[in-house]
């Protein structure tokens, strides 16, 4: 629908007034909405069943508080509606571009979204680095625990040792 | 790993290492698999990626096998063929013999696959991710299929860069992989569990617990001959050796459910039983015609009363090469050209009736 005012732009403003009884619609645009000053009562554009729909279909958002939709995949250039669509991501960029929305869809597909597998040797090297980092850390609170200082000392200086590494 | 050209022999004939018959619990597990998925970085997921891309995927699995390092690793030879080489009729028996997937058997623009000696190890390339390892073992054998599978996956990745993140670990083009990338299947023949109405209880308790059950081959294809394979669901979380130690778990109890109801079977109905196996010997001893429906129950008949002790002579190897020698596309690849349905039908019986008639008793003899 047009704004009734400017016919050009599309009508996003939907004003009822009653007055004296006598009810009249407008359905405006946000520009020529603004100029005609605060109107008394203003419906909200229509339930968008469309969205509500899309909501349900899409697992990655709860209905009516969806998130903005990341527009595309810089590298592969794959949008998210194409993902829903198809349930294939187009490259691995995609992960971190879609990554907040992705989160929820694994939840509910692996019922979590951490990786708790192997990490490769070359590309994982950091990971694997904060990985023993996090073990060691663990080791270090047991030995405190069980007053073993000789072990605990030693530990300290794996971990220092590593945290220098990992920068 | 040493390159040489695939074997013709991968396609003409049907045995494969699988199907020996010592595999660990062999009377109930016909195999177990493991398959990896993997990504490159810097290149988008195959059905995504330019010609050219996908044939950069290929060239560099090729480099990244014929390494050094990959020599070290031990792996003994390997063939790697591109499916635009390969006429239909072999890609199906690549197919039926589960070297590759349907998936891929239909990429014939960019996919590629290597298939190591004895055709335990599989790897497919450009299939929905860059590379797909796959090892097959016979009988219940999940720790070994990993193993092998993870060593692959080392050798490849000494050499290439793969898609990986921290907290979504290995990247696939489809997020129900994503995480280990690991599948892990198990073929199990369950007829008894079939016979006294049970199996359809104990799937729904496995399906609860968060596995997979499916056909013999994979998504979308029904039950035949009592065969279900048995897959884990979830990738992202729980690390490889839990989720193989998980499904193993289930599987052992899905094997005690079925020797508990062989065993019963015996008890109760032990010439119902007998009968049944003998008859299903006898027709596919002497039937001319089999579709491949029929032959597959019939097998499966056969295969329990071999199980059970009631027809001797005939080996576990036999009968799981046969899972393959009568599938279609190895019948046509057999007679060297294309069969009508007829045709098949008719050749099924012969290459049963080979497989199951030498070295018997005179009194299975020839008419």
């Amino acid at each position: 629908m047009l704004c009734q005012e400017c016919r050009k732009r599309p009508a996003n403003v939907h004003v009822t007034r009653i007055t004296n009884g006598r009810r009249t619609e407008l359905h405006l645009c946000q520009e020529c909405a603004r100029e005609r000053g605060q109107p008394e009562f203003v419906v909200e554009p229509q339930f968008p069943i469309q969205s509500f729909l899309a909501g349900l279909l899409d697992p990655g958002a709860p209905p009516f508080i969806k998130l903005p939709a990341p527009a595309s995949c810089a590298y592969c250039g794959l949008t998210y509606q194409e993902f829903a669509r198809s349930g294939r991501l187009g490259c691995s960029s995609c992960y971190e571009r879609f990554g907040e929305r992705l989160d929820p869809v694994l939840r509910r597909i692996h019922g979590s979204s951490h990786h708790g597998g192997k990490v490769p040797t070359r590309s994982g090297g950091a990971v694997r680095l904060r990985r023993n980092l996090q073990e060691l850390r663990e080791a270090l609170a047991r030995a405190v625990q069980a007053e073993e200082f000789e072990k605990a000392a030693q530990l300290r200086d794996e971990i220092r040792n590593l945290e220098k590494e990992l920068g | 790993m040493i390159p040489v050209a695939l074997s013709p022999d991968v396609t003409r004939r049907a045995l494969s290492r699988w199907m020996e018959a010592k595999g660990p619990d062999g009377d109930t597990v016909i195999s177990s698999r493991v398959r990896l998925a993997r990504n490159l970085t810097g290149l988008p997921f195959p059905q995504a990626q330019t010609p050219e891309q996908a044939a950069e995927v290929v060239r560099k699995v090729e480099a990244a096998l014929a390494s050094p390092e990959a020599a070290k690793a031990g792996l003994g030879e390997w063939g790697l063929v591109r499916l635009a080489e390969l006429p239909w009729l072999d890609r199906a028996v690549l197919v039926e013999k589960h070297l590759i997937s349907p998936n891929l058997a239909q990429n014939t623009e960019t996919g590629a696959v290597v298939i190591g000696a004895g055709e335990t190890l599989s790897i497919m390339i450009n299939e929905e991710d860059h590379i797909r390892i796959q090892c097959l073992y016979a009988g219940l054998q999940l720790d070994e299929a990993l193993r092998l599978a993870s060593r692959v996956d080392d050798v490849l990745e000494a050499r290439l860069p793969y898609a990986f993140a921290e907290k979504f670990g290995y990247l696939t083009a489809c997020p129900t992989n994503v995480g280990t990338g690991m599948r892990a299947s198990v073929l199990v023949h369950l007829p008894a569990l079939v016979i006294n109405n049970q199996v359809g209880r104990v799937l729904s308790t496995v399906v609860k617990l968060g596995f997979l059950v499916r056909g013999l081959y994979g998504e979308g294809t029904e039950a035949v001959g009592n065969i279900f394979q048995i897959s884990n669901q979830v990738t992202l979380g729980p690390s490889e050796t839990e989720t193989v130690e998980n499904l193993r778990n289930v599987v052992v109890e899905i094997i005690n459910q079925e020797r508990q109801a062989r065993q019963a079977l015996l008890q109760e109905m032990r010439d119902q039983i007998a009968d049944k196996v003998g008859r299903a010997h006898g027709i596919l001893l002497y039937g001319h015609i089999f579709s491949s429906q029929e032959a597959m129950q019939l097998l499966s008949d056969l295969r329990l009363g071999v199980e059970l002790g009631l027809i001797k002579g005939i080996d576990r190897t036999a009968l799981n090469e046969l899972l393959v020698a009568i599938r279609p596309g190895f019948l046509q690849k057999q007679a060297g050209r294309e069969l009508d349905a007829m045709e098949r039908d008719t050749k099924r019986a012969e290459v049963i009736r080979a497989k199951l008639r030498p070295g018997r008793s005179p009194g299975t003899a020839e008419r």
